[in-house]
């Protein structure tokens, strides 16, 4: 690997500042995905910023809405209690990052700067409507997640900008979510395709949906239209079916040897009904 | 077996455990020495180009770069014929697969090697070296390379047709026939019921989790001193002396702890472009592979296609039987097609049997041997067509096998007669195991069996043992120990001399400290090495006897030995109370022992899979798994059960997930572990084992070896069970979800 | 710049300074800056988990860590796992459960299976096998292992008891 300095700012700013004298620095968070790329000569930087140690980055906070600080390492997020209460798909999807090694290190905002089509997080976070807050020297914005990246290992972020935390609205009353990938090994396995959904229910009929897929095209995808095409729905088997028949006419996936286009289409659908379900019930159970 | 051994057949703990449980073991990577440079490899990114021009210029200028060596580097021998452990090949080969010559023929394909003050210059400083490739047309298996008209790797290779040398130059390097009876004639009376089928399986890595190793010293007394992770440290020093072109005796191998091998660590890639460097450089060269290297530029084992035909008797009596089975040898000859058609009805007493081997360059890595090398390809094919026949012909998968088992006699169609074998004491095992005989319910569920063999080897093993003044023994060995046969070997010693094996220190050594020792693979480890030391130990017991005929006053010949205790005309000494008197009964004892035996006596497995297959996804988990298997006489049980398992579970990755996913221009793309999916905890239950006891003829013990034939049913056993849950026969490994799917149907 | 930083960490038990270049990995500086090579490296990317140590209570996968960041952490390698001549009970299952062959892997399964029994003395096959999955064995098919840290369960329990 190419030698680079590094740096560990203790305060926002002046990670801000040492961001915007060096804007082709590379951000730090776990470091799961950046050091492998770094070895693999897939990126290169001549400063590394540790954003481990900025106070901002690294809050958790749950009071119904999520604050999810974008260095917060998946482990934190599975083992607090009011997360896993209230956003349990979330802790769940923090538990398939990886393995246990991987999940002390790797962070939900990094997965989300790292934009990879198959990236876990991403489509349940769109699925929950949330927001990515970015921080710049002297200003921040906040862009919805379902456009925050725009191709494979590309997001909005300008040089200078750093996400600072990804924030989840609470959930309506009877709402549920659920994310599913699939991979051909249990665990430790990059998604083959991946759908996030979640619902929300008024009586036996779903009032609010939205879903998401992995996988299947250049960038997590969010396919509006078969979350609408179930509001005023009942929640049933055929207008599950539906909507996973929306999702998979929006996949747009390419062959390669993770699995062929048509297999991913296929899997689309299945994992749309199979997460919609498991979603519904949660819905009906809150 | 009602023979009563003291120490065979318990569990004691291995003799290098504490090391390996605390981290203090020395495994090729942890080696060091004062003053060490660090090196870096550099390889093709083309699967099959001309090498036009190589500057390294730029690179020596980069602070910190001590060395570079290419091809050109290599005393320019003339070519001849070498045989390197692995059968004889052109030395120009072997030594073009260690730095490419003229072209590189695999991505991974190493070209240049670089020493540097550390490992991320040396990297760095590669970047810098220029090499000007001609790519050319590549070819990725065995049916395009054979066809006319294909790539052609080796402009010299001339097609050895039938054991004839042809003039016809192509990417086929042999093709051979085993013939027994005749299977036309048979299968043209037309009263057979005819199976067929034919089958690909992918190209698998051996996936040992420790990467390649090596540091060298070219002294400065012209030695060649090497400390590397090997299966074979003999190899490795032959090798390394025919490719540097030194006196053998110049070279000195020490083995380091070694961190899985199973075949892919017995080919020599590192050592000599070390040596090379250390050579320019005079300090010592640490050269490790990366994982990436290891997928793409150590080898793999092959590919393959084969077809299957067997002929059957309506009561199920296999009668003829034809194979063709076409291996990739990868960039250079040596595809293990030759085991592969000797083991493919093996299991079968069969009248009338024709099989072609074709060993087929490619341009994938030079692949290697990996456990039982060529037979698990080949009973993918086979053991899914017999159990085609069960099911047709309505009879149980067992029964039918029974019914045509290979047994002490049965000719195969290479030629030799079995001797005592345990094909059918292990189909009788596995018809009476609790997992055969468990219902298996439930939707989209169902239990394949298959059944396999392998040959194991015999070769050299050479061991020294010497008493020590307290009565213990240290036991000095050749024999690298990948999975216990320090004491699978001190056992079988301890056994000979009645004392414990805890009294028994065993040493792995290097190649000036004890005789020639073959590698540790074939199986042959705990069999051959063992038998060294059962002769070293016998050696060791008619010098006892003497001395205790000396201490008491008698000949030799009347006294006898009983788990440790010497007696003769009434009186007694123990091991102990001798060992204590050497000095005045004649000096010290050493025994030695050199064993070539020719065979080893092969071993039959069977493997019974219930697997589930997700309907909607193609996705199979395994649910339940049993290995059976003919240990001959099982040393250390917990040993044989854990290669059982760790073959089956092998077998388990190469049935259903593993494979080299190649571009059309010859790229691995999957050449992580994240991407190459060996099976983790996760995707298995626990693995069952049923050792089956048939002595070995050729060894005192009876011990057959157990490292290898456990692999080769679980492809085709996972397979039936598949076939048996969903309805679909898979012809192709591996059994991947989007086939499986592609199979029953989006 | 090309300076290298010094790291003021503690390293089983004991406090430990060491100078290391920003690009080296913690398992890098364990091994090469440090020698302890009791940590292993099998495929750098965090895939394999023969580098996993312990770092302020967490498994990690030492190879995904920069050694910068050790700075002011506490790691545990598995030479920190027995107390002195004392073996830890998961070393001594290992070995009288044949839960190794070649033993590359060893250090990793058995650093990472000990922080589970620290967290949860009775852990079931299933959460054994989760927990145990970024850690590859080719030997064993991990029955062994799996069993020895059941063995190692029930021993810490009893020696609780």
């Amino acid at each position: 690997m190419k030698w680079f300095d590094y740096s560990a700012p203790r305060t926002l700013d002046e990670a801000l500042d040492t961001y915007a004298s060096h804007p082709h620095a590379r951000l730090l968070a776990g470091g799961t995905d950046l050091l492998v790329q770094m070895r693999a000569g897939r990126k290169e930087t001549d400063l590394v910023i540790d954003t481990k140690r900025i106070p901002e980055l690294n809050e958790l906070h749950c009071n119904g809405a999520l604050t999810l600080g974008a260095a917060v390492p998946c482990c934190r997020i599975y083992e607090d209690a009011a997360v896993k209460s209230a956003f349990p798909a979330l802790a769940a999807v923090a538990s398939i990052i990886g393995g246990i090694q991987i999940q002390g290190r790797a962070s939900i905002g990094g997965n989300l700067c790292n934009a990879a089509p198959s990236a876990d997080s991403i489509p349940l976070l769109i699925a929950l409507g949330a927001t990515a807050r970015i921080v710049y020297k002297g200003g921040e914005r906040s862009v919805p997640v379902e456009d925050f990246c725009t191709a494979p290992g590309q997001n909005i972020l300008q040089p200078g900008e750093l996400l600072v935390s990804i924030q989840i609205p609470k959930p309506e009353p009877h709402s549920g979510s659920h994310y599913l990938r699939f991979i051909p090994r249990n665990e430790m396995d990059i998604a083959v395709a991946g759908a996030g959904v979640a619902v929300t229910l008024n009586g036996g009929t779903i009032t609010a949906a939205r879903i998401a897929l992995a996988s299947v095209a250049p960038t997590p995808l969010f396919v509006k239209a078969a979350g609408d095409a179930l509001v005023g729905q009942p929640a049933t088997e055929e207008s599950v079916n539906k909507a996973a028949l929306l999702a998979k006419d929006a996949a747009k996936p390419i062959s390669d040897m993770r699995g062929t286009a048509d297999y991913r289409r296929h899997l689309c659908a299945v994992l749309t009904r199979r997460a919609l379900r498991a979603a519904i019930v949660q819905a009906q159970e809150a | 077996m009602s023979t009563q051994y003291n120490v065979l057949g318990t569990r004691p703990i291995r003799h290098d455990g504490a090391d390996k449980v605390t981290g203090r073991a020395i495994y090729g990577a942890d080696f060091h020495l004062a003053g060490m440079l660090h090196g870096f490899v550099l390889r093709s990114p083309h699967a099959h180009a001309r090498i036009k021009r190589i500057d390294t210029s730029k690179a020596a200028q980069y602070p910190g770069v001590k060395a570079i060596v290419t091809a050109d580097d290599f005393p320019q021998t003339p070519d001849r014929i070498v045989d390197l452990g692995e059968g004889p090949t052109p030395l120009s080969y072997a030594r073009g697969n260690v730095l490419a010559k003229g072209k590189v023929l695999y991505q991974g394909h190493a070209v240049a090697g670089i020493a540097a003050i550390n490992a991320h210059v040396a990297e760095e400083a590669a970047k810098l070296i220029e090499v000007e490739y001609e790519p050319l047309p590549c070819v990725l298996t065995a049916p395009d390379a054979m066809k006319d008209g294909a790539p052609i790797l080796h402009e010299d290779l001339k097609t050895t047709e039938l054991g004839e040398k042809t003039d016809r130059v192509s990417n086929v390097s042999t093709h051979f026939r085993h013939v027994l009876g005749n299977s036309d004639e048979r299968f043209a009376k037309g009263d057979l019921r005819v199976f067929e089928g034919e089958f690909d399986t992918a190209t698998v890595h051996q996936g040992y989790i420790e990467p390649h190793a090596a540091t060298v010293l070219w002294n400065n007394d012209g030695r060649v001193l090497v400390w590397c992770s090997t299966q074979g440290a003999f190899v490795v020093r032959d090798v390394t002396a025919v490719l540097l072109d030194v006196p053998v005796q110049q070279v000195r191998v020490t083995p380091t702890e070694i961190g899985g091998g199973f075949g892919g660590k017995i080919p020599v890639y590192l050592e000599p472009v070390a040596a090379l460097l250390s050579k320019k450089t005079g300090r010592p060269v640490k050269l490790l592979m990366s994982r990436r290297d290891v997928f793409e530029g150590s080898g793999p084992t092959p590919g393959s296609h084969i077809k299957v035909k067997i002929g059957v008797t309506p009561e199920g009596r296999i009668e003829a039987a034809q194979a063709s089975l076409a291996y990739e040898a990868g960039a250079y000859p040596g595809a293990m097609v030759g085991p592969g058609t000797m083991c493919i009805f093996a299991a079968y007493d069969i009248p009338n049997v024709t099989i072609d081997g074709y060993d087929v360059v490619v341009n994938k890595p030079s692949t290697a041997a990996y456990r039982a090398p060529g037979a698990t390809n080949a009973a993918f094919a086979a053991e899914t067509i017999v159990d085609e026949i069960a099911e047709t012909l309505g009879l149980d998968p067992i029964e039918l096998r029974l019914k045509n088992a290979s047994k002490e006699g049965t000719r195969r169609a290479d030629g030799p007669k079995f001797r005592r074998i345990g094909c059918i004491e292990v189909l009788e095992a596995m018809k009476a195991s609790a997992h055969y005989n468990a219902p298996l319910a439930g939707p989209n569920r169902g239990r394949g069996i298959a059944i396999g063999f392998w040959f194991n080897a015999g070769l050299p093993s050479s061991v020294n043992i010497s008493v020590t003044n307290d009565g213990s023994v240290n036991l000095v060995e050749g024999s690298t120990d990948i999975g216990g046969t320090r004491t699978s070997i001190a056992m079988q010693a301890a056994e000979v001399l009645g004392i414990p094996v805890e009294r028994v220190n065993p040493t792995v050594v290097d190649t000036d400290s004890v005789g020639f020792t073959h590698v540790t693979g074939g199986s042959r480890t705990t069999f051959a090495t063992g038998y060294a030391a059962y002769e070293a130990a016998q050696d060791v017991m008619r010098q006892m006897k003497e001395r205790a005929a000396k201490l008491m006053e008698t000949d030799a010949a009347s006294v006898t030995a009983d788990k440790g205790v010497f007696t003769a005309n009434g009186k007694s000494l123990t091991f102990a109370e001798i060992a204590a008197k050497l000095d005045a009964t004649g000096g010290p004892i050493t025994g030695r022992g050199a064993v070539n035996p020719k065979s080893a006596g092969g071993s039959f497995s069977g493997a019974i899979a219930d697997v589930e297959v997700d309907p909607e996804t193609g996705r199979t988990q395994i649910l339940r798994f049993t290995s059976i298997q003919d240990a001959g006489k099982a040393i250390h049980p917990s040993y044989v059960e854990g290669q059982m398992q760790g073959g089956s579970v092998q077998g388990i990755g190469w049935a259903l997930n593993e494979e080299y996913y190649m571009s059309d221009q010859g790229r691995m793309m999957n050449s992580s572990l994240l991407d190459y999916r060996m099976p983790t905890a996760l995707d298995l239950p626990m693995i069952e084992t049923i050792i089956v006891e048939v002595a070995n003829p050729l060894h005192p013990f009876g011990v057959r070896g157990v490292g290898e034939a456990n692999i080769v049913p679980p492809p085709a056993a996972v397979a039936n069970a598949i076939y048996h849950a969903k309805g679909v026969r898979m012809r192709r490994l591996p059994m991947k979800p989007s086939a499986v799917m592609e199979a029953i149907g989006m | 710049m090309q300076n290298k930083v010094q790291v003021h960490t503690t390293i089983n038990g004991e406090e430990v300074d060491f100078l290391c270049e920003p690009r080296q990995s913690l398992l890098e500086c364990l091994r090469d800056n440090l020698n302890q090579t009791g940590t292993k490296e099998g495929c750098n990317d965090g895939n394999c988990g023969a580098c996993t140590v312990n770092l302020d209570g967490r498994i990690v996968t030492s190879c995904l860590v920069l050694g910068v960041e050790a700075e002011g952490r506490q790691i545990t390698t598995i030479e920190g796992i027995a107390k002195g001549n004392q073996l830890h009970p998961l070393q001594r299952a290992f070995l009288e459960e044949a839960a190794l062959q070649c033993g590359i892997c060893t250090p990793g399964f058995i650093v990472a299976a000990k922080a589970l029994l620290d967290h949860e003395p009775n852990p079931s096959e299933d959460r054994i096998r989760w927990w145990l999955a970024n850690n590859l064995c080719r030997c064993t098919g991990y029955d062994k292992i799996i069993r020895a840290v059941q063995k190692a369960a029930a021993v810490l329990q009893e020696a609780k008891a």
